[in-house]
């Protein structure tokens, strides 16, 4: 099983960077750990579990505050693509944020899965901030019970 | 002289009261004229799940999580616990005021200051 975290080239520096990282991401820069790019930074990377049904497999993700249209999901080289861009509300009166901990930007995700699936039957369902990805298995993935008689 | 003797009480006659494990829900507060604004991220929790209250001049809001999918989890990042936090509530807050919304996961609440609070204007006459 391999996840491939996804993290975008042009990846830019976003509001919601605090003076913190601003020192972390320098120093990240010089001394990558990980070459295709830190888990941990502060980039919007939603939390995403993967279940393992008898029949399908079920991808969630924890991103919420989002419209289902935004999102973007595809499949290809074998591999479950999902993208969205949450945008900041532009309050129509004048406010000042006292905290400011939410992330607004695009996020992409990545994630290859255990065995086949039937890609033309993928279904997406957005409900309480949370996608739910719902893949069936190739016929041939699927447990398969072989009544063995016994002579 | 008397003596009493104290039996400590043992494990079995005390029981520790069950440990629930919470997590910080993302939130970012707004401040306007009129009031407070606190958006807080809570990712699978139903309306029905959600509690806010306002205590001793702190607000907590708690939100508990519906179970997700069926089948066994065979990778996972998302934190399987409840999440709650409490905030200092500003004297100008009007406690019985303040509304509640959630929208895809995240809860927005509205918390309006009272309007004696709000800062006047005062125009100095001669």
């Amino acid at each position: 099983m391999t996840y491939i975290r996804f993290k975008p080239e042009n990846a830019d520096l976003s509001p919601a960077l605090q003076p913190g990282d601003l020192l972390r991401n320098l120093i990240d820069l010089q001394f990558p750990i990980f070459p295709e790019g830190n888990p941990g930074t502060s980039k919007w990377s939603p939390a995403l579990d993967v279940y393992d049904d008898k029949d399908s497999f079920v991808v969630t993700l924890e991103a919420p505050g989002l419209k289902k249209d935004d999102f973007t999901i595809s499949w290809h080289d074998d591999a479950l693509h999902v993208a969205a861009e949450r945008k900041e509300e532009k309050a129509g009166n004048e406010r000042t944020c006292l905290r400011r901990e939410r992330y607004f930007g695009r996020f992409s995700r990545t994630v290859s899965l255990p065995a086949d699936v039937e890609s033309g039957k993928i279904a997406a369902a957005y409900k309480d901030g949370v996608l739910t990805i719902t893949l069936p298995k190739a016929e041939q993935a699927k447990p398969r019970q072989i009544e063995v008689s016994v002579n | 002289m008397t003596t009493t003797t104290e039996t400590a009480p043992t494990a079995a006659t005390v029981r520790a009261p069950e440990r629930i494990q919470y997590i910080n829900p993302v939130t970012s507060i707004y401040e306007d004229a009129d009031g407070f604004t606190v958006e807080a991220e809570m990712p699978g929790v139903a309306r029905e799940g959600v509690s806010v209250a306002v205590h001793d001049g702190e607000l907590v809001f708690t939100g508990s999580k519906a179970p997700r999918a069926s089948g066994t989890r065979v990778y996972g990042e998302s934190a399987r616990a409840d999440y709650r936090r409490v905030f200092d509530l500003d004297p100008a807050v009007e406690a019985d005021k303040i509304t509640a919304r959630l929208d895809q996961g995240v809860l927005v609440l509205r918390l309006p200051k009272a309007q004696g609070r709000k800062p006047r204007h005062i125009v100095v006459t001669d």
